[in-house]
């Protein structure tokens, strides 16, 4: 079972991995949005993304407003 | 005629596969303009259909299959009448959706959606005439009518309750959520899941294969295993019809046309 903070841990390298930012600059409490440069489509391709790593379901309705990493984090340790 | 470049959709004929590219900026959007296209296809395709076996829908759009209804287009237009005239209008563009749905959904042809992107609402109700949908990975498939006030208007709903299970039906239709492919496979509502960017690949190897069988008995087969729900498919259009006459439905379109968002059809 991963921590919280293995599970933002992930977030953090997959966004950075798959919008090509430096890992180094993103912290848990960061705007997505704002940091990764994306719009609400590319929010709903992030996650996609984190459903297929993370193997789980993550309904829209559960992220919307969530805009930090940390929050995202914690929606999806609420379905590990 | 077996070849076709219009505003919003071309198709051409080649080797015993019709492929029909969606390429309407931004996303696909359905208004006046793509039903109009849409019914050049089903017009034509009594004649492609004695050169071909299969028939493949897809998008040229990075965005996606499709973004569904034209809503920013049918608020004008609904801004432009009112009462009667704006219901008997809204009504007689249903009905044409209706007749090419239909059409589409009845073709002999063995009929493939290759989806990428976002495949919401409308764009999900075509992708649902199709006989088989191949999902890139990254595909998200969503019903999001019910915010805007209203149901499926395009044949969405009998065409979901014909493929799938009810816990699926009522999930996608009340919550307006949105699934991945992967969901949308192992619920029935997708045979195969491509990598990213190889749907359309997949697409066309499997009407190759399906151009190996025999034309007239692929057709009968489709015809029984796939029957079209007619009735509930005509209950569909009197609801939808019911539905958007209310006010809270302009107010709801009002909000959409209005936001700033860059993608407000998006959960």
């Amino acid at each position: 079972m991963r921590t919280l903070d293995q599970t933002t841990g992930e977030v953090l390298d997959l966004a950075a991995a798959h919008f090509k930012v430096p890992r180094e600059q993103l912290s848990p409490g960061d705007d997505f949005y704002r940091k990764l440069k994306i719009d609400s489509l590319q929010a709903l391709e992030l996650l996609s993304r984190l459903e297929s790593h993370f193997g789980i379901e993550l309904p829209d309705y559960e992220v919307q407003g969530v805009s930090d990493f940390r929050t995202l984090a914690d929606r999806i340790q609420a379905r590990l | 005629m077996n070849d076709f470049k219009g505003q919003t959709l071309s198709w051409k004929l080649d080797g015993g596969i019709v492929e029909v590219e969606l390429h309407y900026a931004p996303c696909n959007e359905i208004g006046l303009a793509m039903l109009d296209d849409l019914e050049r296809l089903v017009q034509a395709l009594p004649e492609l259909e004695t050169q071909a076996s299969a028939l493949i829908l897809y998008s040229s759009r990075k965005e996606g299959f499709s973004a569904g209804g034209d809503l920013r287009e049918l608020y004008r237009l609904s801004l432009a009448t009112e009462g009667q005239t704006r219901a008997d209008g809204m009504r007689a563009f249903v009905e044409r959706v209706h007749r090419v749905a239909n059409m589409l959904d009845a073709s002999p042809l063995t009929t493939i959606a290759a989806v990428h992107g976002i495949c919401f609402g409308g764009g999900f109700e075509l992708a649902l005439t199709c006989d088989l949908i191949v999902a890139d990975k990254m595909a998200r498939f969503a019903f999001p009518e019910l915010r805007l006030g209203i149901i499926p208007g395009f044949g969405g709903i009998p065409r979901l309750r014909r493929d799938v299970g009810n816990a699926v039906v009522r999930d996608l239709l009340f919550t307006g959520r949105s699934i991945n492919a992967v969901k949308a496979q192992a619920v029935g509502l997708v045979s195969q899941v491509a990598a990213e960017g190889e749907a359309l690949r997949l697409a066309r190897s499997t009407a190759a294969q399906v151009l190996k069988y025999d034309r007239y008995t692929s057709a009968v087969c489709k015809k029984f295993a796939k029957p079209i729900p007619l009735e509930d498919l005509r209950r569909e259009i009197e609801l939808f019809c019911e539905l958007f006459e209310r006010p809270a439905v302009m107010e709801a379109l009002r909000k959409f046309v209005g936001s700033t968002d860059a993608y407000p059809y998006l959960p």
